[in-house]
């Protein structure tokens, strides 16, 4: 049986397809940060340019709301460190597959690792990863969502900065993000060891919501990671137990 | 320290957390241990964000019928699980929201 691969572009768009809902969500986050940048006393170049060069939402909230109140240098540096922390663990789990690519799509591929091309990205892996073969351009699919990503980005946090404009906060729009996680999460969750990490890591981000820095979320992810490591170590060694 | 500096410094600081695992570990072969734990990174991470959407909008930790996210969240969570859609979750989870909201100020829930 011929089994046809996707072409580049077709990964590309669906990939941009698959971010398409995300984005609901993040064209009002981004026109609220851009109001918020200028309020703060960024000039409009730079409260602009924060966005190609920072590139991560929640640190550039932080960021803007730190040197509006006159914080030290330092200490708004490593506030942004800690939260952008987490994209470490994303990078890792991402590496082994991009690891047959140039120095060149390590790098924009890279740049363009945030909480949202990374959801849709690594759903993306998981799922065609049981295929006899996958398709070898599923870096295009990544790439087509960390793009439109990307762009709406820019384009938000600019309108925001231009306009000084809102959507209205009744609309709830801000909740698509936590809607879009769990449509990518639940499919993932194919076994014990999977939801046990799930359901500890949403104990844990519960408890230590309130701890600054983003730390809540570390700690819920190693959490997670722990507790489903354990889980599956102990699935394991069931099994031999009862091999005959 | 001048504004555009600070800004570039975090940027470089971004770039380098995104970038540095991925340049590494790409170059030989993962230890066993880390290739088991990173299949659990995205469940923990994802549920990790949203558990508190759902569960302190506001901040304030609300488990009560009054907690519209929760309600909508939860059954979000159940069409995610029957359809595993997106869009299908996304639907149901706002408009569920949406309806929730609209029943409260039209005076029909308390």
């Amino acid at each position: 049986m011929q089994i046809t691969q996707p072409s580049r572009y077709a990964e590309f768009w669906s990939g941009v397809r698959a971010e398409l809902p995300i984005l609901l969500g993040v064209i009002p986050f981004g026109m609220i940060y851009g109001v918020l940048a200028r309020s703060a006393g960024l000039s409009t170049a730079l409260a602009i340019g924060t966005s190609s060069i920072i590139f991560a939402g929640s640190a550039q909230f932080i960021v803007a709301q730190l040197i509006g109140s006159g914080a030290p240098g330092l200490v708004i540096i490593l506030t942004a460190a800690m939260i952008n922390l987490r994209h470490m663990l994303y990078s890792a789990s991402m590496a082994p597959r991009l690891k047959h690519l140039s120095p060149i799509w390590k790098y924009v591929l890279a740049y363009l690792l945030t909480d949202e091309a990374y959801a849709v990205a690594i759903a993306h892996y998981t799922a065609t990863d049981p295929q006899p073969e996958p398709s070898p351009y599923r870096h295009w699919y990544y790439l087509g969502a960390g793009l439109a990503l990307w762009s709406t980005w820019q384009i938000s946090t600019a309108a925001g900065v231009i306009l000084g404009a809102q959507i209205p906060k009744e609309w709830s729009l801000d909740f698509t993000l936590a809607l879009t996680f769990i449509a990518l999460v639940i499919p993932a969750l194919k076994d014990r060891a999977a939801v046990a990490a799930a359901l500890s890591a949403a104990v844990v981000g519960v408890l230590g919501n309130s701890l600054p820095f983003k730390l809540g979320l570390m700690a819920a992810a190693l959490t997670g990671i722990i507790v489903g490591l354990w889980v599956e170590s102990g699935a394991q060694t069931t099994k031999l137990k009862d091999a005959p | 320290m001048p504004l555009l500096l600070l800004i570039i410094i975090i940027g470089l600081i971004t770039f380098a957390l995104r970038a540095i695992p991925i340049f590494l570990i790409g170059r030989g072969e993962m230890p066993l241990l880390m290739r088991r734990a990173l299949r659990f990174v995205p469940p923990a991470v994802l549920s990790a964000i949203v558990a508190p959407e759902l569960l302190q909008p506001g901040g304030v930790l609300n488990v009560s019928l009054g907690n519209f996210r929760l309600l909508a969240g939860a059954l979000a969570i159940l069409v995610a699980w029957r359809t595993r859609s997106v869009l299908w979750t996304i639907a149901v989870g706002m408009g569920a929201l949406w309806f929730l909201v609209w029943l409260k100020s039209s005076g029909i829930l308390p």
